[in-house]
């Protein structure tokens, strides 16, 4: 029995093992019979310990497609150590040191392993490469032959190595709060699941093939099944604006590329909703013009909440949501299109010189432009943007049209409610709630919770115990999807695989898995179900090169969703007209509109501390959400920052704190989703106010006519930004403004921006905005850098502000979070941050996004001042902390001009945990308390490059090496490299007329530097 | 040595007898039951400080309220605030003394005791408000296996030399004018421990001629020595800031400026301490009106260059076409911290102009009252600064608010008590008037005493 197949090393069974030992001494302590044994086969053979073993590493575990049976050598090592260990007087530490008989041939301790797999975020895939560390994966990148990524990700991807390792994720089997094992679970459930079961499912969207093919077998199987598919984040309005526009239910993609006008209508393509990550991409390739190509496409945005791409936009109009259909279907009539009229009572007056000027510039641009609806908008207003890129040819062009993505496309929102309906009635036998959490996010009129009650078997699978595990009585810990084997389509529809990068840190299933405990074949691991469903689809023949194929490349190839001929209604217009002028009538109160948040979405990250702390775009909070209303509102109101107010809707109420946001739209108001969860992990409670408590079924993004009523309270928020909120709480004789902080962000030039005609007639104006003085002016000689001189650049015309680079930064370099207090203090330890600048007027400012990490100045500021020379310049121009003499006397940051130094004021990482162990990345130190820090470029990643260039007796080349804020980037805004090499693209950058640097007065000579923003506005809309 | 039409450094009817008797007596018979009370107090806050200590080694910097962009708070605050009083003690022993400036003999000792204190006090905020305390010596210049020296060019490294050469002179100066005192106690002490302790101290000082021109001659070289160091100490530590390249650091005002601050500063507490003592122990005939009134006359004198420091750095904020140091001296003004910038003024602007009146500089209780504003305000000076230029600085995305926490105020309060702990304990335990010094001036002073010449 002890015969060695091949070696394994997982890092994640010494953890696992421990804990099964106590559950097996537990075992042995409570069985009678012989306490003795001759061997430990004797014991091995008992069907306790076979159980337990199955229970250890399931067979439908994670066996790799080569057949090769690590697992087996796994299971019997550890049946052998955990023996020897209950044999033993006393409790030895766990320690598994097993040398490899045959070297895995790719596998070099200290040097990562990159694997394709896809995360999926509303059911949509994006693909994905995880870098692997001995067996444990640290890091995910964009998958660069993926076309919903080409190399970048958003950062839910950055953050989600976290939510693997969060140790509050749920770990058991349970069954009424009684740990249980999967295999109790299955017998319990195949027992109890009688043919005539009125069993019912509950999932978020799936998009996977053979999830979905699975759920129709058990549909099959049980006649009296039903399938309910329930987000919150649903995006039922896209399909339902299809259906009316097409008269069928087809997905819609943009091609930005192609485009040289683009109007978004509450549209935050550039980061939110599927294919984002691509579009940002595609949309900005379009944006970077070049003294000889002096050319940029032109986006409108008419939004109610300032989103990343409305400060990315040439012309922004905040209109409050309940107003959009009516903008929407005025558009559609003026741009001429047949049918389409504004509504009788609708004021646009003042928004009509705009919309006439998008317009004449849609008409203009036949065939290459594009009107894109927002996932949050009605389908009136998705109808009449098919109907405008209908009438002016855009469809075929920018705009493509696909069979949907979703297995099953029907209405998310009203599928759930009859389910409620149903368990109300009693009509429910068994309830499967598959990775959701309808008990917190459902609509609140569906009276959800209560209707569960009424469901004599509730059966949840989550990562987490949620609140809706609380109310079940089986509890399964779902798998993350890196440790998980499964498949999705992606934004295009691209088949994408997910491969498990490790084995389930704790016992967790996939829905698949749970899933097949149903069928007839009965439980089988993940793998097996995706695998034989592959198979199936792609045929026998070569089946096994095409699998692997995919699997190495993270996808199946072509699997794209082909474009599908649709004809426009041509009565679609006319129709969603009509109905938005029953409907489009502004009513008393306030319009509320809720969305997704920023960071922790629909609060499925809520205990994920990257989210949590990283700063929102625009108002820079963490750790909550608020009600967001713009200045006037506020002022109208008398409400002030941070002021609790009462916001109600109908008989419903919520409590929460007001943030005045500039440029958000007026008379009304914003709330993000995801806060005030009652039952989450240690991170995430107590944070923010539940929105979900004011939102119905019926109105799941707008509710109109609130009401709010101020209170004497007070709510602390942390933010990153605008810590005294100066000028936006003016005092009785202040006029309202950005305050100090706007002024001198001006004055300073810090971010610059001109025109598209400034650019034509004065390329280089950015750099006549500041002054740089010479070179000689320094005390001490400059510094000589005859081999690489490392450099940075960023394009601020393409910065979305979309947080990638800053949770990219915080996987990569093992960055601590604070908490809420310690922000509140401004201990936030970004390495990058994402500075906001407002300019212009108070209600509808350009926004501006400039990230900021250290400059690696060459005449550097902190290095003439560090006592112990902790801060020392490198010989190719980097900034060097040496953390280990580091006293921490803090002058390095006073002295700082960028502020981009973080101290470590308490022992901020936790080193206690052991699952956060692995989470760190091997190459970066993990800093202690009292010492300071800040980008170091990505010097582990520098460092691997030269070892790898040195071992082949060449340079470094160009682009091979990324820091990880330049390779998450969507945009591409970040570009590093040597300047000394005047071939390399850093070089090209920093030669670029718009190149600045900021603070170049000081002479510290930054290596960061800066491309300055380019707008196109419209010369018919330009403000004089 | 009575100018005509001013009051006397010694008052009359006293004799070089009278005087060792009066001095020597405060420390050879029992405390008053107040100096229980007042020691018990500060002993009390000494327990505070280590107590606050303690938890900030344990926990680490982050009790405090610092931040980034504030890097600096009550530490360094704390730390120039000390070293500024402490400057007063080797001013008036040493320059003074070079000055043949008689009437400081009876301030001397305990302004240099003062002095030592103070430093000490100082001493202390460099060490903690590092973030790893523990390590704080690798800033010393010391031979190790890793062959690694202290970068030079930080100015924290120059406060170390200037910190330590200056504690340690202070010390040598201090004591070897205590040398013939401590004589003088071991000859008139009663108990066999006060005896022993004082004859160990007193290395075996008899008086003799030659001890007398050693002694002369080592603290005339000793004063010679401390000198330089009055002024190089607190531009040192101006340079601290004036190196680094913020506005309201970045400024060559700076040392000169702080030497003139820190003079200011000892001077108020001198009279801070000096006002209370000479009534609670009867020393009005040593310490008398003419001590108050030069020692407020020098305060005077400080704080107006001082004030001409806080007006300079307004024209040069104009004068440099530097929008950045413009903003700095806009945001003092404007900004959230104008409350400590007004405060600043009033304290050392405004309540020193009270010393042109002479009713003033004669009456104890209002010098004593100026004196204090004077405390405050080069705190407030200290923290407008550190914190005001810190908190705004270039990138108005970075710019933060600053507070001090409880446990900010428990050590700075803490270092008062200890301060007055210690200062407790040397009244108690050493003359706190030269003895001997003021046998040397009693003869001149009193011979041409009116007393004496109607007897």
């Amino acid at each position: 029995m002890t015969k060695i197949d091949h070696p394994a090393e997982d890092s994640s069974t010494s953890r696992r093992s421990r804990i099964d030992l106590a559950a097996m001494r537990e075992r042995l302590q409570g069985t009678r019979g012989p306490r003795f044994w001759r061997s430990l086969d004797e014991l091995a053979e008992t069907e306790e310990f076979q159980q337990l073993l199955h229970n250890e590493f399931p067979e439908m575990g994670v066996e790799l497609p080569d057949g090769v049976s690590r697992r087996r050598f796994v299971q019997l090592m550890s049946a052998s150590l955990a023996l020897g260990g209950l044999t033993a007087c006393t409790r030895q530490p766990l320690e598994k040191i097993v040398p490899y008989v045959e070297q895995p041939e790719s596998l070099v301790p200290g040097r990562p392993l990159y694997f394709a797999t896809s995360m999926t975020l509303g059911g949509v895939a994006s693909g994905l490469l995880a870098e692997s560390h001995m067996g444990r994966p640290t890091k995910v990148e964009g998958n660069p032959e993926h076309p919903a990524s080409l190399g970048a990700t958003d950062l839910f991807a950055q953050a989600s190595v976290l939510s693997l390792y969060d140790p509050d994720r749920s770990q058991v089997v349970t069954n009424l709060d009684r740990i249980r094992s999967w295999s109790a679970f299955v017998e319990d459930t195949r027992s109890k699941t009688l043919a005539d079961a009125r069993l019912r499912l509950l999932t978020g969207t799936v998009t996977s093939p053979s999830l979905a093919a699975l759920i129709q077998q058990v549909l099959s199987e049980y006649p009296q099944a039903k399938w309910h598919q329930y987000d919150a984040v649903t995006r039922s309005n896209l399909l339902h604006g299809t259906e009316s526009a097409f008269g069928r239910a087809v997905a819609t993609r943009y091609d930005f590329a192609a485009a040289d006008v683009v109007v978004a209508l509450d549209a935050d393509f550039l980061t939110s909703g599927p294919g984002a990550v691509r579009y940002a991409r595609d949309f900005m390739s379009r944006r970077r013009a070049a003294a000889d190509h002096p050319e940029m496409n032109r986006l409108y945005a008419v939004e109610s909440m300032p989103t990343a791409t409305g400060t990315v936009a040439d012309h922004r109009l905040p209109l409050r949501p309940s107003q959009l259909a009516s903008f929407a279907a005025a558009l559609a009539a003026e741009v001429g299109v047949p049918g389409a009229s504004a509504p009788a009572g609708a004021n646009v007056g003042s928004q009509g010189e705009w919309l006439r000027a998008v317009a004449r510039d849609l008409q203009a641009n036949r065939g290459s432009s594009v009107v894109v609806a927002g996932d949050y908008a009605d389908s009136e207003v998705h109808a009449l943007a098919h109907a405008i890129n209908g009438h002016l040819d855009n469809i075929g062009r920018t705009v493509v049209h696909t069979e949907p993505l979703e297995a099953q496309s029907e209405g998310q929102t009203g599928s759930l409610a009859d389910l409620a309906d149903d368990m109300a009635a009693g009509e429910v036998d068994i309830l499967v709630m598959l990775d959701c959490n309808p008990v917190y996010d459902a609509p609140v009129d569906l009276g959800f919770t209560a209707a569960l009650r009424q469901v004599g078997r509730r059966v949840h699978l989550g990562l987490y115990r949620n609140e809706t595990s609380e109310h079940c009585h089986w509890h399964v810990p779902a798998a993350h999807y890196l440790e998980s084997w499964g498949d999705a389509r992606a934004y295009d529809g691209t088949i994408s695989l997910t491969q498990p990068l490790i084995e389930p840190l704790y016992d967790g299933k996939t829905a698949a898995e749970v899933l097949s405990v149903f069928t007839e074949e009965g439980s089988r691991p993940a793998h097996d179900l995706v695998r034989i469903y592959w198979q199936a689809a792609l045929g026998e023949t070569g089946f096994e090169t095409r699998w692997r194929r995919a699997l190495h490349d993270g996808f199946i190839a072509d699997s794209a969703l082909p474009a599908v001929d649709v004809a426009l209604r041509t009565e679609a217009a006319a129709e969603a007209s009509a109905r938005i002028d029953e409907t489009g009538q502004i009513t008393d109160g306030v319009d509320l509109a809720f969305r997704p948040d920023p960071t922790i979405f629909d609060g499925r990250f809520n205990n994920n501390g990257w989210l949590q702390e990283c700063p929102k775009p625009l108002t820079k909070l963490t750790w909550d959400n608020a009600a967001l209303v713009s200045p006037a509102l506020a002022l109208e109101q008398g409400l002030e920052n941070t002021q609790i107010v009462e916001v109600t809707v109908d008989d419903r109420s919520l409590e929460l704190p007001v943030w005045i946001l500039p440029g958000h739209a007026d008379g009304c108001m914003t709330i993000h989703l995801g806060y005030g969860r009652t039952r989450t992990g240690r991170v995430g409670s107590g944070s923010g106010f539940d929105a979900y408590r004011l939102r119905t079924s019926a109105a799941p993004w707008t509710v109109t006519g609130a009401r709010i009523r101020r209170t004497a309270k007070r709510y602390k928020l942390a933010s990153t930004q605008l810590h005294s909120n100066i000028g936006l709480a003016p005092g009785p004789n202040e006029e309202p403004g950005f305050g100090v902080e706007g002024e001198e962000a001006e004055r300073r030039h810090l971010v610059r921006v001109g025109t598209l005609e400034n650019f034509r007639q004065e390329p280089d104006f950015a750099q006549h905005m500041g002054h740089t003085p010479p070179e000689d002016l320094s005390m001490y000689p400059p510094w000589e850098f005859p081999g690489y001189a490392w450099g940075l650049s960023i394009d601020l015309g393409s910065c979305t502000g979309c947080n990638a680079c800053v949770v990219a930064c915080q996987s990569e370099n093992n960055i601590p979070i604070v908490g809420k207090d310690m922000v509140a203090m401004g201990r936030e330890m970004h390495w990058i941050r994402i500075d906001r600048y407002f300019e212009g007027e108070l209600d509808h400012p350009d926004v501006h996004h400039q990230p900021v990490m250290c400059m690696h100045c060459e005449q550097a500021p902190c290095e003439v001042v560090c006592p112990v020379g902790a801060t020392v310049h490198s010989s190719e121009g980097l900034n060097d902390m040496v953390y280990n003499r580091c006293v921490g006397t803090r002058y390095c940051s006073n002295n700082c001009p960028y502020k981009v130094r973080r101290f470590n004021f308490f022992k901020y990482n936790d080193t206690e945990t052991p699952v956060l162990e692995l989470l760190r990345n091997p190459d970066v130190t993990v800093r202690s308390r009292g010492v300071m820090e800040k980008c170091t470029y990505c010097v582990q990643r520098i460092n691997h490059a030269r070892i790898e260039a040195e071992k082949e007796e060449r340079e470094i080349r160009d682009g091979e090496i990324r820091t990880a804020c330049q390779q998450v980037c969507p945009t591409e805004a970040i570009v590093f490299g040597d300047v000394n090499d005047p071939e390399s693209k850093v070089s090209a950058a920093k030669s670029k007329p718009l190149s600045y640097d900021i603070l170049a007065e000081l002479g510290t000579r930054p290596r960061t530097s800066y491309l300055a923003k380019l707008r196109n506005p419209n010369q018919s809309l330009e403000k004089t | 040595m009575t100018t005509p039409g001013k009051p006397p450094i010694v008052a009359p009817g006293h004799s070089p007898g009278s005087v060792t008797d009066q001095i020597s007596s405060i420390v050879l018979t029992r405390m008053p039951r107040w100096w229980w009370a007042a020691f018990g107090a500060s002993f009390a806050l000494v327990m505070m400080l280590l107590f606050a200590l303690t938890k900030l080694v344990v926990e680490g910097t982050g009790i405090w309220g610092l931040n980034i962009p504030v890097g600096w708070g009550f530490a360094i605050i704390n730390f120039v605030w000390w070293i500024g009083i402490g400057h007063a003690g080797t001013l008036i022993s040493a320059i003074l003394l070079l000055l043949r400036q008689d009437w400081r003999t009876s301030i001397n000792r305990f302004a240099e005791a003062m002095t030592l204190f103070a430093v000490a006090c100082a001493g202390l905020f460099p060490l903690i408000h590092v973030g790893r305390p523990w390590l704080a010596y690798w800033l010393l210049p010391y031979p190790n296996t890793m062959d690694i020296w202290p970068q030079f060019r930080s100015p924290l490294v120059w406060d170390v030399f200037a910190v330590t050469t200056y504690a340690t002179v202070s010390l040598l100066f201090w004591y070897v004018g205590l040398v013939p005192d401590l004589a003088t106690l071991r000859d008139r002490a009663r108990q066999r421990l006060a005896k022993i302790t004082y004859g160990f101290l007193s290395m075996g000082w008899r008086g003799s001629a030659t001890h007398w021109h050693n002694y002369e001659t080592s603290y005339l070289l000793l004063a010679g020595l401390a000198t330089p160091l009055v002024v190089s100490v607190h531009t040192v530590v101006s340079f601290d800031f004036a190196v680094g390249q913020l506005p309201g650091w970045h400024a060559t005002i700076f040392p000169p400026y702080f030497v003139a601050g820190a003079i200011f500063a000892g001077f108020a507490m001198v009279i801070t301490l000096a006002v209370p003592l000479r009534s609670l122990f009867d020393l009005k005939d040593f310490i008398t009106i003419r001590h108050l009134q030069n020692m407020g006359k020098i305060m005077l004198a400080t704080g107006l260059i001082v004030a001409y420091g806080y007006v300079i750095e307004i024209f040069m904020a104009w004068y440099s076409g530097n929008w950045f140091e413009e903003f700095m001296i806009l945001n003092r003004i404007q900004g959230p911290y104008r409350m400590h910038w007004y405060a600043l003024l009033l304290c050392n602007v405004l309540a020193p102009q009270l010393l042109w009146f002479k009713r003033v500089r004669s009456t104890p209780a209002l010098l004593f009252v100026v004196a204090m504003f004077v405390n405050v305000g080069m705190w407030l000076e200290r923290f407008v600064i550190v914190v005001t230029s810190l908190h705004r600085d270039f990138l108005p995305s970075s710019w933060g608010m600053y507070a001090g926490t409880r446990w900010d105020w428990a050590i700075f309060v803490g270092s008062i008590g200890l301060f007055l702990a210690l200062l407790f304990l040397f009244v108690r335990f050493l003359p706190m008037i030269s003895i001997f010094e003021m046998r040397t001036i009693v003869p001149k002073t009193q011979t041409r005493g009116p007393e004496e010449v109607s007897q």
